[in-house]
């Protein structure tokens, strides 16, 4: 039995980053997936922020963490609400019907 | 209190916002009177900024978690300048497309104390504060004309990509706080110990995200789409003023935690700076939409002021911030053009609308004309000497790659731009546009064209202001 440290903590943060940017890049279907992949990578950032602070007993870190959770909150709200204001306008909210726009 | 009236630019504003907001529900069509209580409230701040801040010297506020000094306070005062004008001049826009609401004064403002958050910034907690209060109130910018197909779908790519940069942002915020213990960025300086490779990687995460901000090459895909699909007068405050804000981060975060660390940094920055000028410059010629030619324009502009950045010295970012800054100039005259190509209430934005131009409307293409040579960077116009002091600090730090790269981008652009006043000299005429434009789009045309035109007789009022700036 391996004690856990702040190794596997930094990989499962990591990990979660990855899929997290993964998930925005190879989603083909939905547009709410892309909002979840964005909430992956901020709590990834969380955990990372709160394994260093208990690892550097330092409590920046645990405020940084804080701050990103209330500011994750308001860029989900704006985020749905954009979503709701273009399904309005398009009628889909498929990821590969949005190409109005030529880029 | 230590110092508070230091940051009384940051606090007026956030009261104006909160009072605007309060105004605006209790109102009836209070739409224009927030408008101009907005216009005063831009205009009384940049006056405080002058009187509190300008010649103080550098003072560190708050648990050092704020900065002023002079950089801070010149970057604020044309942020203030130019989100003044950009409100000043797109107040007939919105109203032709009925979109002339509370929110827009408010939601510009609440912008712009985000960047000067940001601009001032010396902490990474602050830093991201500021960049979210900045990017959630572009997201509903973008979005403006919510009744529009182009500008929902401009909001909701935006959004996209710009919370995935914060993502990639903040990651990096992580490993440098884990890898020097510190969030500060005189502490992170200070703190430098062996482990060189955990900071590199939060020195590229954090330069990935900041890359995303101002749309440099290989993270500037979301701009083209972006603005085009905004109204114009957002793609204005969009070219314009976030651009300011970001690049003096990137000064700030590169030259006060990790000057040591340049041989790891200058890299990415040069092929940042190489990358936007060539694609900036290559993929603009094959452009229709002027809106979508000035995206990939700007591109190539962020490229050059990056190459400033680059050098490592303090040469490099005066010239820098001098480019911004005639950059800004330069912007705000050919989106005055575009604003005023109007008739019957329909807006023009197709480079083919210009043609003939010159014959219904002589001043509008002559300003037209000295703006787009100025883009160009002909002399004696102000574009040419932005462009010849990043270029005399490049060569001067002995990259003589990067100035030829530079160099030969400036040709190529140089077609595209001169392609668009041939269209507008020598082709054939169309109906004639609106002339009765507002007093303030004529004023911001003719200022900004004479900025362009006659700064070559007094260069040395920017360069003193600027000669102050001191990083390193």
């Amino acid at each position: 039995m391996t004690d856990i440290g702040l190794g596997h903590y930094l990989t499962l943060g990591a990990v979660i980053f990855s899929i997290g940017v993964i998930g925005i890049f190879l989603n083909r279907k939905n547009i709410i997936v892309i909002l979840m992949s964005i909430e992956l990578i901020l709590l990834a950032v969380n955990i990372n922020l709160v394994s260093f602070s208990i690892y550097l007993d330092d409590l920046t870190g645990q405020v940084f963490t804080l701050f990103i959770l209330t500011v994750a909150a308001a860029e989900a709200a704006i985020g749905l609400a954009i979503i709701v204001v273009y399904y309005r306008n398009a009628g889909t909210i498929r990821v590969e019907e949005i190409d109005n726009l030529k880029g | 209190m230590n110092n508070i009236e230091l940051i009384f630019p940051e606090i007026f504003i956030s009261l104006s916002i909160m009072f605007l907001l309060i105004l605006g529900v209790f109102k009836k069509n209070g739409s224009i009177i927030v408008h101009n209580i907005s216009l005063l409230v831009l205009l009384i701040t940049a006056v405080i900024t002058f009187n509190e801040t300008i010649g103080v010297g550098q003072r560190i506020l708050f648990n050092e978690s704020i900065v002023i000094d002079y950089l801070s306070s010149f970057m604020k005062i044309i942020t203030l300048i130019a989100a003044f004008v950009v409100l000043l001049i797109s107040s007939s826009y919105l109203k032709t497309f009925k979109i002339f609401k509370i929110e827009y004064p408010i939601l510009i403002l609440s912008s712009v104390l985000g960047m000067m958050v940001m601009i001032s910034s010396n902490d990474l907690i602050v830093f991201y504060m500021g960049l979210e209060l900045q990017s959630l109130a572009l997201y509903v910018l973008a979005t403006f004309n919510r009744d529009q197909l182009q500008s929902s779908e401009a909001g909701l790519k935006y959004f996209v990509l710009s919370a995935l940069s914060s993502g990639l942002l903040l990651y990096g915020c992580s490993l440098i706080y884990g890898f020097t213990g510190s969030t500060n960025f005189n502490l992170i300086a200070s703190q430098f110990n062996t482990n060189e490779y955990a900071l590199t990687f939060g020195i590229v995460f954090i330069l990935v995200g900041l890359a995303f901000k101002i749309s440099a090459v290989p993270f500037h895909m979301w701009a083209p789409d972006v603005y085009e699909g905004s109204p114009t007068s957002v793609t204005l405050f969009f070219t314009m003023v976030p651009k300011i804000a970001a690049l003096t981060v990137f000064i700030r975060f590169l030259y006060v935690p990790f000057l040591n660390l340049i041989d790891q940094w200058q890299m990415i920055l040069v092929f940042l700076s190489i990358a936007s000028m060539l694609f900036g410059a290559i993929a603009a010629i094959g452009q229709k939409n002027l809106k979508r030619l000035i995206a990939y324009s700007s591109i190539s502009h962020i490229g050059y002021a990056l190459a400033g950045l680059a050098t490592g010295s303090n040469d490099g970012i005066q010239s820098s911030v001098i480019y911004i800054t005639i950059y800004i100039v330069m912007n705000l005259g050919f989106f005055s053009c575009l604003l005023m190509m109007k008739r019957n209430n329909v807006y023009y934005e197709k480079i083919e609308d210009l043609s003939g131009l010159s014959k219904n409307h002589p001043l509008l293409s002559l300003s037209l004309l000295v703006i787009l040579f100025s883009l160009a960077g002909i002399p004696p116009l102000a574009g040419f000497f932005a462009k010849f002091y990043i270029f005399k600090s490049v060569i001067e730090q002995s990259m003589y790659f990067l100035a030829i790269v530079g160099l030969l981008s400036t040709v190529v652009a140089a077609f595209y731009y001169l392609r668009i006043i041939k269209i507008m000299y020598f082709d054939e005429e169309k109906e004639s546009y609106d002339k009765d434009h507002s007093l303030w789009l004529k004023f911001s045309l003719s200022v900004s064209t004479l900025i362009i035109l006659i700064y070559f007789i007094f260069p040395s009022q920017l360069i003193d202001a600027v000669s102050k700036i001191n990083i390193i």
